[in-house]
């Protein structure tokens, strides 16, 4: 079958709240039930063949084709299936995610992942602030599943994280992993600073030693085999991560500010 | 039946429902996961006395473990889940945590989960860290990194729990104690390269068989007089005059077929050696076919082909 694709038909002024376009929603949906849905554009509404050229019947498989960074709540609580986003993605991408796979060919704005509860959402550019973190009022964010960003992520990647896995292979701003409560980050390039501010639990795996906080304590080197666990884990996922073999790390704890018990574990060459 | 002069009984094996599980259990080399393995696998002969039947499978190449190290398989054997639950905790937080470089992963996957680390991350005072991994299927395991003085002890938080069988079993009789003990050797060689079973008994070998009750109260299970050859004279025995020593070998494994493969390889072990090696005859232990629902037929053991 050929999958449900959605091709944007021209450059929108506006914000467009794609939430209600993804397999879980549209399963058992006929064609021109999905052509006459509503959908928030702005501060109003427009009907769906009004934005995108509909083409296949497929509603587990979902392109978006000419996407933009206006098409936000791209993926939101999609319970499964998967998603094609050929091109950049708005805010909120993979809001709540529960089950199934996003993959975002281009770039995507903040929250990403925000939210998330299971699956997989991979995204090949760069990603904005608060990936993973939690939405305006939550305590908690992402809460399970994977994230795998090829290029950068914005300010707080992971704040708030509750559990899961966001695996960064370029540089990251300041703040990552600002208030995290458990799950594991890894970044393969730069952190900005005040990495793990606030962070209570969690792992935070890096590559290159950035600039600490007073509050985050040197633990000393050491060689933890539940290192090669994690890594053997990573080996089902298309990412740079899986081809790191050490176990040697030099550890970091903190943030003691708030008495937290995370950790930094910068990977060191193999002894 | 004849094979090569030894005669087997026509006769069979009385086995017990169990409840069992396996646990690997990993360690910088195969010298600290044997020092593991055998903490943990010690008293663990019979479940009169001791709670559990535990024995090491088999060694495992670092390919085959969780985290690539190498290590052992073990396999434990208790009556019921509550007291292989308890046996699995205590023997967890004394023989395994408590050795170097000694880590310990779920070797059997079942929907009944029985603790690993679960309650022994406590150990860690508030500063254990549990992590989620997803294996090759997808399936997310949690587990348990404890500090511990010589790093982390990493530990699986839970593993499976299967119905087994416990007490598959044959007689080595013989014209003396050496040759019963080289026989039972041969056999227990054999038995050693089958998975899912274990031989719990020291050496895998048991000298002291055992019968229902006692003319004593308190005992409930006493010497297996009819087959004690230095009671030939005076009791109902089993034994013919040139018998001088009879050795048994107990198996508990997870499955029948398996049980029943270990004992057709250690039999024909024994009967490769020969009417020379001094052994006269294979027999089984028990009970009239009352008490166990599992019954080990020697003929029909040795009839089929390996």
């Amino acid at each position: 079958m050929n999958a449900l694709t959605f091709t944007l038909k021209k450059p929108l002024q506006f914000s467009l709240n794609c939430q209600l376009l993804n397999p879980t929603h549209l399963a058992d949906k006929s064609s021109s039930d999905i052509a006459s849905m509503l959908l928030n554009y702005g501060n109003s509404q427009c009907r769906v063949d009004d934005i995108f050229e509909i083409f296949g019947i497929d509603a587990q498989n979902i392109c978006f084709k000419n996407s933009s960074d206006k098409l936000d709540y791209l993926g939101a609580n999609m319970a499964s299936g998967k998603m094609v986003i050929e091109g950049d993605a708005g805010a909120y991408l993979a809001y709540q995610l529960k089950k199934g796979e996003i993959h975002c060919k281009g770039n995507s704005l903040a929250y990403a992942a925000c939210n998330m509860i299971n699956g997989l959402l991979t995204i090949d550019g760069n990603t904005g602030d608060f990936l993973g973190g939690a939405s305006a009022g939550l305590r908690k964010g992402m809460r399970g599943g994977t994230v795998i960003v090829k290029g950068n992520a914005g300010d707080r990647a992971g704040d708030q994280m509750r559990r899961g896995l966001i695996l960064i292979e370029g540089n990251t701003g300041d703040y990552c992993a600002s208030r995290m409560i458990a799950g594991t980050i890894g970044v393969l390039g730069k952190v900005g600073e005040y990495a793990c501010f606030n962070m209570k639990r969690g792992t935070l795996l890096l590559t290159t030693r950035p600039k600490l906080h007073a509050t985050i304590q040197d633990c000393g080197c050491h060689t933890l085999p539940f290192l090669n666990l994690m890594f053997k884990s990573f080996t089902q996922f298309k990412t740079k991560f899986s081809s790191i073999k050490t176990q040697r790390v030099q550890r970091f704890v903190g943030d003691a500010a708030c008495a937290g018990n995370g950790e930094i574990l910068l990977i060191l060459p193999a002894e | 039946m004849l094979i090569n002069g030894v005669q087997i009984d026509d006769t069979f094996a009385e086995a017990f429902n169990m409840r069992g599980t396996r646990i690997i259990i990993t360690a910088q080399n195969l010298k600290w996961a044997y020092h593991a393995a055998n903490a943990m696998t010690g008293f663990a002969t019979s479940v009169i006395g001791c709670g559990v039947e535990a024995g090491i499978e088999r060694e495992l190449s670092f390919e085959e473990t969780p985290d690539g190290r190498p290590g052992l398989s073990i396999l434990m054997f208790a009556m019921g889940s509550k007291v292989l639950m308890q046996q699995l905790e205590t023997r967890m937080g004394q023989c395994i945590l408590t050795c170097p470089t000694a880590a310990a992963f779920a070797g059997i996957e079942s929907e009944d989960r029985i603790n690993l680390g679960k309650n022994l991350r406590f150990f860690g005072d508030g500063y254990q860290t549990s992590k989620l991994f997803a294996n090759a299927n997808g399936m997310a395991k949690r587990y348990w990194r404890i500090p511990v003085m010589d790093g982390e002890f990493l530990c699986e938080e839970t593993t499976g729990m299967v119905r087994a069988i416990g007490g598959g079993n044959f007689l080595i009789l013989a014209k003396s104690q050496i040759a019963a003990l080289a026989a039972a050797e041969a056999a227990i060689q054999a038995m050693k390269l089958i998975p899912n079973v274990i031989m719990p008994f020291p050496g895998g070998v048991v000298r002291s068989g055992s019968k229902v009750g006692s003319k004593y109260k308190t005992m409930f299970a006493s010497t297996n007089d009819a087959f004690c050859p230095t009671l030939k004279g005076v009791t109902n025995t089993e034994l013919s005059p040139e018998i001088e020593s009879v050795m048994e070998i107990v198996i508990d494994g997870l499955n029948f077929e398996d049980i029943a493969k270990s004992m057709r390889v250690g039999i024909q072990a024994i009967c490769d050696l020969g009417e020379v090696s001094g052994v006269k005859r294979i027999s089984a232990g028990n009970y009239g076919g009352k008490l166990g629902p599992h019954h080990f037929k020697l003929h029909e053991i040795m009839g089929t082909q390996a």
